[in-house]
């Protein structure tokens, strides 16, 4: 397995995923060797054999949004400086060496290689080349997303078209994801399966909400506010201008509404101006990165969570929203929504249908309610057990082939 | 109702009518199933009504239907008209916009029953005697209601629990009552014809006209008649043209007739030709919907319970404001169709139904909805000087 983090140490939902479905592979029989980019420690990981590539601390990494692709210059790792281990190319080239190492010692035999995004995809087709084992490529988010409504890394793009090409089966996190790789990369459908994620209630269940937090919110709230959070990267892939926007409009029509905009990113600046500029600066709230309990707690305090990505192929953390009783409300570019019924879904540029459904769930408490309860009670059905069974299941179709376009 | 925008409200008051090539373009629907189904099964009941002296049937036609119908497909009208005064096609009153309106306010549905009899009157020139509710929703206290209002004859569903191992297929008095009949449906063999006629999997597939005449005999053997009642829509629309229903349906009446000794009756005359056997009580809600058989699919969830109240809240102030546009479309609002959108019991259940809605979700149709319900108080404010979105 090829990941690039794994939790404590993650910076979003990729390590997360890629933590649950090794455990649910595992506790299937799969026997997996984990490689990393970096070395820390990884407690509750013993079900399987985790490698540190590279003898750097993840804190020491590039900067947070590790799956930064912007500063990915170097087409090819060759021309990429022998000592840099904190750049992104940087670690991708330590990343491939230590693979390339691990597999021509004899420590490494694997019977399938399952590689995660672009970031190990190079390191996924050095180990085919090496193994000659099939190579199974996991898109939780191609370049098309990350880039929001622009083009993206032309160097990040040719990996991904070239991974894609040499995978013997490739898995996507949605059928949003999957045209994705069908219309633009060119890949014939059959190849590509999707296996929508899942989430673990295990994770919450000693968790418990600590109210002082966010005391203010919990006094709006008592006042008969309506909390709306979205829990980010300011990214453009976020589509959080349309959000902000869409805020603005819910705004004219009811005004008991708080905009809790939780993350941090390259938007902030422009986000904290919109709001100004729109005149909803009071009702708009920026808490900055959160982790750990504070993060949560966002989770808890809202009312409504808001996914408002222009292009996300999952979307894990609305799940996380739905397992602590927010209403949802997701754009149908995000592939989280195809695995929800309960929730309200609008097209990311529609600022006014957003607003509208602000608005209905404010003015409505038996909606905020159907709506908060209908989907606890649908989120719970998806399990990591029925992921780590559909990738067995590819993984057995894998050997059939010899590439996608070979 | 179309996508209804809370920015909207207080700005256009048109709830209804969208012109794209969506299912929420009623007129669209409209054609579509005039096309495939109210056409020419009209075509072919003036047929069998022309060939076969002994052949007779009842109609409940709603105000929403004839509403649609003059907009959009006079000639429709024009043929019910023609088999009406054959004498052999009965119509039975309802409510003018298909509403719940009995379970929420005694006023609006008699208000509603009488709009319907005048339309039917005024179109057809009679007088109808027999009452079904939307959705054959009955209870004990809606057939005391209509025996009091003069009705003859009743219609509801032939649920066992309520029956008690007693046959559907005769002649019933409701509980509470002196003179109104009951007549209940026999569903199973309404059903093999609306449900299951063209189902593959069905170990009766395919269902032939003497398989069907055969069952329908063996049935009169225990009651003096077999109640078939059904969404017209069965012919051509929920059983396509392809699957030959409307062969089936000509050559059931052609074989069933071929006999002296059996008949086709209208249900009024069915009530007055047939001793009631026994006394059947309907304390609580008995409708022909879904295996509940209750008002679960149109009132079951806190958004249904919401909206209708809502609605039914602004009642007063909408009648007072003496506006007939605003009073039409606060009655449109009270369609079952529009809370039967906002169900949510068949979101989880993962199985394939027949659940059908232009929407994208429940939560969508009561969003939409009270948009509305919030400019038909905006209307009702503007008229009175009183009231707000949120009251």
């Amino acid at each position: 397995m090829l990941g690039w983090e794994l939790p404590p140490h993650n910076s979003g939902g990729l390590g997360v995923a890629c933590y649950h479905m090794s455990k649910a592979l595992a506790l299937k029989g799969a026997s997996i060797d984990f490689i990393l980019p970096y070395t820390a420690q990884h407690p509750g990981t013993d079900f399987m054999r985790v490698h540190c590539a590279i003898d750097v601390h993840p804190s020491e990494r590039f900067h947070l949004g590790s799956y930064d692709h912007e500063g990915a210059y170097e087409r090819d790792l060759d021309d990429v400086a022998p000592g840099d281990v904190k750049s992104m190319r940087g670690v991708q080239k330590h990343y491939v060496r230590y693979v390339e190492k691990m597999v021509r010692s004899g420590n490494l035999q694997p019977d399938v290689i399952h590689a995660h995004d672009w970031l190990t995809m190079e390191a996924g087709m050095r180990a085919k080349e090496l193994t000659g084992a099939p190579l199974v490529v996991h898109v939780h988010a191609t370049e098309f997303d990350r880039s929001g409504e622009r083009y993206g890394n032309p160097v990040v793009h040719e990996i991904e078209q070239q991974a894609l090409q040499m995978a013997d089966r490739i898995i996507a996190v949605s059928n949003i994801t999957k045209a994705i790789i069908v219309e633009r990369y060119g890949i014939p459908a059959e190849y590509v399966e999707v296996v929508h994620n899942a989430i673990d209630v295990d994770d919450f269940t000693a968790y418990e909400y600590d109210s002082r937090d966010y005391r203010y919110f919990e006094s709006l709230r008592s006042e008969g506010y309506t909390i709306v959070a979205t829990i980010t990267r300011f990214t453009v892939q976020k589509g959080l201008t349309h959000f902000m926007r869409a805020a603005a409009r819910a705004c004219e029509k009811y005004d008991r509404f708080v905009f809790l905009f939780a993350g941090d990113g390259e938007q902030r600046d422009e986000l904290i101006r919109m709001a100004a500029e729109l005149g909803i600066a009071d009702k708009v709230y920026f808490t900055g990165f959160v982790r750990g309990k504070q993060w949560r707690d966002i989770y808890t305090v809202a009312d409504v969570f808001v996914m408002s990505s222009v292009s996300e192929p999952f979307g894990l953390t609305a799940l996380e929203a739905a397992h602590h009783d927010s209403a949802l409300i997701i754009s149908r570019q995000s592939g989280v929504g195809e695995v929800l019924k309960n929730i309200f879904r609008y097209d990311f540029w529609d600022t006014d249908t957003l607003a509208d459904q602000l608005v209905a769930i404010a003015l409505s408490p038996s909606l905020a309610a159907s709506l908060r309860k209908g989907v606890r009670d649908e989120y719970a059905k998806l399990s990591w057990n029925d992921v780590a069974q559909k990738c067995l299941r590819v993984y057995d179709k894998a050997p059939l082939t010899q590439g996608v376009l070979a | 109702m179309r996508p209804y925008s809370v920015f909207e409200i207080g700005h256009q008051s048109h709830y209804f009518l969208l012109q794209n090539d969506t299912n929420l373009n009623n007129e669209k629907i409209f054609h579509k199933v005039a096309t495939k189904s109210y056409r020419p099964m009209l075509g072919m009941i003036e047929k069998l009504l022309a060939q076969q002296p002994e052949f007779r049937l009842s109609l409940s036609i709603s105000g929403v239907f004839i509403d649609q119908a003059e907009l959009w497909g006079n000639d429709l009208i024009e043929t019910l008209q023609r088999i009406v005064s054959t004498g052999r096609v009965e119509i039975v009153t309802e409510t003018y916009y298909h509403s719940l309106a009995f379970f929420y306010s005694r006023r609006e549905f008699e208000a509603q029953v009488a709009l319907h009899r005048d339309k039917i009157y005024q179109l057809f020139g009679v007088s109808p005697t027999a009452f079904r509710n939307t959705e054959l929703a009955y209870n004990n206290d809606l057939a005391q209601w209509a025996e009091a209002a003069g009705y003859q004859t009743i219609l509801a569903e032939g649920w066992d629990p309520v029956l008690a191992g007693r046959t559907p297929n005769t002649v019933y008095r409701p509980e509470g009552t002196e003179s109104i009949k009951l007549l209940l449906k026999n569903y199973r063999l309404s059903d093999d014809i609306a449900f299951r006629f063209s189902n593959r999997g069905w170990t009766e597939w395919p269902l032939t006209a003497t398989k069907f005449t055969d069952w329908l005999d063996h049935a009169t053997n225990e009651g003096p008649l077999v109640n078939l009642f059904m969404d017209f829509e069965t012919f051509g629309e929920h059983q396509w043209a392809d699957t030959d229903i409307f062969g089936f349906f000509e050559k059931f009446v052609n074989g069933w007739l071929a006999r002296d000794d059996r008949t086709f009756y209208t249900v009024t005359q069915a009530s007055r030709e047939i001793e009631a056997q026994d006394t059947v009580s309907m304390p609580h809600v008995v409708t022909w919907a879904d295996a509940e058989r209750d008002l679960s699919a149109w009132m079951g969830n806190s958004l249904q319970q919401e909206a209708l109240r809502h609605l039914y809240a602004v009642e007063h102030d909408v009648m007072r404001s003496g506006d007939n546009d605003l009073i039409r479309d606060w009655r449109y609002l009270q369609s079952s169709d529009h809370s039967y959108y906002m169900a949510t019991k068949w979101l989880d259940d993962g199985a394939v139904h027949s659940y059908f809605s232009p929407y994208e979700s429940p939560y969508d149709a009561f969003l939409y909805y009270m948009n509305a319900i919030r400019d038909v108080r905006w209307r009702v404010m503007k008229h009175n000087r009183l009231g707000g979105i949120d009251g």
